[in-house]
């Protein structure tokens, strides 16, 4: 059987493990963006003691290989009575990795922000709560997206560690049809296609993002 | 009769950065309705002054008074500054503040900015703080900018929306911290008419500026500082027509 006709008979596993990719990063992205900003806020409003645990775990994470983090969270875990299934073990994995890079990212935004435009909230009467809801996290989002978008193009590259521990994702799946067919070339090929595929869409989020920045900023 | 109360009341104001005192015992009182303009040579410390009344500075000592009620927090004699920021806030919101280089929300259309803190702060119906940031834009002349951001506006334009997102609070006074120096010279003078009628509908102003004509011209009163003190505090004919102290002479001459 030829490449072709194996991609074409695999094509509704492919799709699915497309979909399971896109699931798994889109499941990451919003768990981790909520945590990442709250560890950003919390990094830049609690005391020395506080800040310095927040960063000693937040660098520990980023040191950590991805594949040994999700190692440990499916097979570590249960010996300390935590069981996870594949799936939710591979998010967990995912978001907590992604949302140590995104902290940084979140943190670079804050202390770009105009000095004045805080000052102005704060002379204004806003709260803290305020300010953060109002002026510095608009301002942070729309400034970090390409970072963002190149962080959530890594979290997608990074799944596919996640068929190591069984997840059923895009690689998972190409893996299964070139096992089951004898010939890796195509299936290989075909999840190639499909991650560049997705992350030329989400390049491409990005770039609209960027259009509206600038034509507010200028 | 009693005087009424002053719109700002200052007792005793001290400053210091890193133990060097940039504020000495400073005492002034501004009454309701006035324009006062601060003047002096730079590194005076008029600056940091205007930015110890709505605490944006928080003063080693001494007190400031909004309509009789105290701005921020209690300090001790330690020096120790407690602040209740909730009452801050609230005093905050009754004080506007229009800053030297604009410092327009640069996320917001200029609308957005007029309404912003009336929605936020004072939890004003968006309706009807609409309407109202619409007719103050109009007033500076501004309605045909609503919808476009601060960006793409003039260094004067910027300003008169600071203005404007001031007024909308319906502030009980308003800061001005040197408004027309970051300006080129041709718009320094729309951006201070709108001051000029502000003066003239009798909003309490509090300007540090170096622009004289406008000080003599405009303010009631002229509060002259040098070396982180008060040297000298009169009606502004007055003062420029024969400044009393020695050194005001000299910074005038």
């Amino acid at each position: 059987m030829n490449g072709v006709s194996i991609l074409w008979e695999s094509r509704e596993l492919f799709l699915q493990g497309a979909l399971d990719t896109l699931t798994l990063v889109l499941g990451c992205l919003v768990l981790s963006l909520p945590l990442s900003i709250l560890g950003a806020v919390l990094m830049n409003e609690s005391g020395p003691s506080l800040k310095r645990a927040l960063r000693e775990l937040f660098d520990f994470l980023r040191c950590v290989p991805f594949l040994l983090l999700a190692y440990v969270i499916y097979y570590g875990l249960p010996e300390l009575g935590v069981r996870l299934p594949p799936w939710w073990a591979g998010l967990v994995s995912l978001t907590l990795y992604n949302a140590a890079y995104l902290v940084e990212i979140f943190r670079a935004a804050f202390n770009g922000i105009d000095r004045d435009n805080i000052e102005a909230a704060q002379a204004f009467g806003f709260s803290r709560l305020q300010t953060y809801r109002r002026v510095i996290l608009p301002q942070a989002v729309i400034t970090a997206a390409p970072l963002i978008g190149n962080q959530t193009i890594t979290a997608m590259r990074d799944s596919a560690f996640l068929m190591i521990i069984t997840v059923q994702e895009l690689t998972f799946t190409a893996n299964f049809v070139s096992a089951n067919h004898f010939s890796p070339f195509a299936p290989f090929a075909m999840a190639v296609g499909l991650y560049w595929l997705m992350s030329v869409s989400i390049e491409w989020v990005v770039g609209r993002m960027g259009i509206i920045r600038r034509s507010r900023y200028g | 009769m009693a005087d009424p109360i002053p719109a700002i009341s200052v007792k005793r104001l001290c400053k210091e950065f890193d133990g060097h005192e940039v504020l000495r015992d400073i005492d002034l009182d501004i009454p309701a309705g006035t324009t006062t303009c601060i003047l002096g040579p730079s590194g005076s410390g008029k600056s940091t002054f205007l930015r110890c009344l709505n605490w944006l500075e928080i003063p080693s000592s001494g007190a400031v008074f909004l309509d009789g009620r105290r701005v921020g927090g209690e300090t001790n004699a330690a020096g120790k500054v407690t602040v209740n920021r909730r009452e801050l806030a609230e005093t905050r919101a009754k004080i506007g503040m229009v800053f030297q280089h604009f410092a327009l929300w640069r996320h917001l259309t200029v609308l957005q900015n007029v309404t912003e803190a009336p929605i936020q702060v004072l939890k004003r119906p968006r309706q009807d703080v609409e309407t109202q940031a619409m007719a103050i834009l109009e007033q500076v002349g501004l309605a045909d900018k609503a919808h476009v951001y601060p960006h793409a506006l003039s260094g004067g334009q910027k300003q008169r929306v600071a203005i404007s997102r001031a007024l909308a609070m319906k502030p009980k006074v308003i800061l001005f911290d040197e408004p027309t120096s970051a300006l080129d010279p041709e718009m320094v003078g729309e951006v201070l008419a709108v001051m000029r009628s502000l003066a003239k509908g009798g909003m309490t102003q509090v300007i540090v500026t170096h622009e004289m004509a406008f000080a003599r011209d405009v303010s009631d009163t002229v509060v002259f500082m040098d070396g982180g003190q008060i040297r000298e505090v009169a009606p502004a004919k007055e003062f420029f027509a024969a400044p009393k102290t020695e050194r005001a002479r000299r910074f005038l001459s």
